[in-house]
């Protein structure tokens, strides 16, 4: 949609394809709503190539279900050397879900707001007023929910493998060792630099993945500004590159998440 | 950046998918999975030996076919040492038939020569002793003369 006389001016543009569907009541409808679907379309493929699986001959979804579980699986053997049910799922998830939701951003940027706007239109909404952002990834709710699920999950792993004591022992002797009286003076430093550690990883985590989107988000809706007949010397060149960008973030998560957790387990 | 409920709404949402993968979809694929892992190796091993059965199905036979081999040579060195023994026999027997039945013939020969010289030797004592009887009838008696005639016959 380029900017013509009457209609939105760029900016206004810009700032109509930034603002979320809800924004205003405090809770982000379109992040929500296009998330869950996307979830319920990665379990619906997966738990039914999971419900029709055997160790004979796989299909053909079968086959493609198993090499991003073989994918996952062989991530998780190299770098998580302890037992637990929970990573793979946890990693599985991750990793499709965010490929997912990131490759939302593959769909013309105008056609689902455009399509919700024509609905609320015909709802007896006024049509300027119709937000839809569709890339949950491009919301910094969708990435830090995960990553401080991802937290959650690496205190969980640690406490059970040493412990309630032994995790809070760890948190303030770690990581500068020493005895007796030192030990005392280095607590509260060890304690600092533990919790620091403990917040830079989501941070971190929620942040790269966040940036990554919402910058591809914003230049395919520069590109959109430009005239219908040039827009595709930049537009195709730069969603070739995203999907390199897409699968590369969504794959960094979920290691980064394995590499964590791995750590989590591991004394000091 | 705009932090707001939606945050723990997603937190939700992503909680229930992985309750939904660590319940149904991660564990029977991944048991599926080691399954026909362990279905491979099972046929790679059964291959393995199958190959090897094979291999020593065909030395043994190859040992049966040797020994067979062997026997049979064995059986027919016997057989033809057997034959020219039979030969040799034969031979043996076959010459000393024929020596004894030229003996025989020898021997009838010898007595029939004997017989004829006996029967000649008879005829020519008569006849001497006709020819004499002829001559002497005229001058000799012959019971004067006999035991002449008796020395002359045994000189015959």
């Amino acid at each position: 949609m380029s900017a013509s006389s009457n209609g939105p001016t760029a900016t206004e543009y810009i700032q109509h394809h930034l603002t979320h569907a809800g924004a205003h009541s405090g809770f982000h409808l379109d992040t929500f709503w296009v998330a869950l679907i996307l979830g319920f379309v990665f379990l619906a493929i997966f738990g039914y190539a999971a419900r029709k699986a055997t160790s004979g001959v796989p299909g053909k979804l079968q086959n493609f279900v198993e090499l991003i579980v073989e994918m996952v699986d062989s991530q998780i053997k190299d770098a998580f050397h302890a037992k637990s049910k929970v990573i793979g799922p946890l990693s599985l998830t991750i990793f499709v879900w965010i490929f997912l939701m990131n490759s939302m951003d593959f769909l013309p940027v105008d056609l689902l707001p455009l399509i919700a706007q024509h609905i609320g239109g015909a709802l007896g909404y006024d049509p300027h007023h119709v937000y839809l952002r569709v890339v949950p990834t491009a919301d910094a709710n969708q990435t830090f929910a995960m990553s401080l699920t991802v937290v959650l999950f690496i205190i969980g792993f640690s406490i059970k493998a040493k412990g309630l004591g032994g995790w809070i022992k760890e948190l303030f002797t770690a990581p500068f060792h020493a005895d007796g009286f030192m030990k005392i003076i280095l607590a509260p430093v060890n304690f600092a630099f533990q919790l620091i550690e403990l917040a830079a990883k989501p941070i971190s985590l929620a942040l790269r993945l966040f940036g990554n989107m919402y910058a591809g988000e914003l230049i395919f809706i520069l590109i959109a500004l430009l005239p219908f007949w040039i827009q595709w010397v930049l537009g195709a060149p730069w969603a070739i590159f995203h999907i390199l960008v897409v699968t590369l973030q969504a794959f960094v998560f979920m290691m980064l998440t394995i590499v964590y957790l791995s750590l989590a387990v591991e004394d000091h | 950046m705009n932090i707001n409920l939606s945050l723990l709404g997603q937190m939700i949402t992503f909680g229930i998918l992985i309750w939904f993968t660590m319940k149904f979809v991660w564990p029977p694929l991944t048991q599926m999975m080691e399954e026909r892992a362990k279905r491979i190796a099972d046929g790679l091993a059964a291959a393995d030996r199958a190959k090897q059965d094979l291999a020593n199905a065909e030395k043994a036979s190859a040992d049966k076919l040797r020994e067979a081999k062997q026997q049979a040579a064995e059986i027919i060195a016997s057989a033809e040492k057997r034959a020219a023994q039979l030969v040799e026999e034969a031979k043996v027997a076959a010459k000393s038939e024929g020596e004894r039945l030229l003996a025989g013939a020898q021997s009838e020969v010898d007595q029939q020569v004997h017989q004829a010289k006996e029967a000649l030797r008879q005829q020519v004592a008569e006849l001497a002793l006709a020819g004499a009887e002829k001559i002497l009838r005229s001058e000799i008696d012959a019971n004067k003369h006999s035991q002449l005639l008796a020395s002359i016959k045994a000189e015959l």
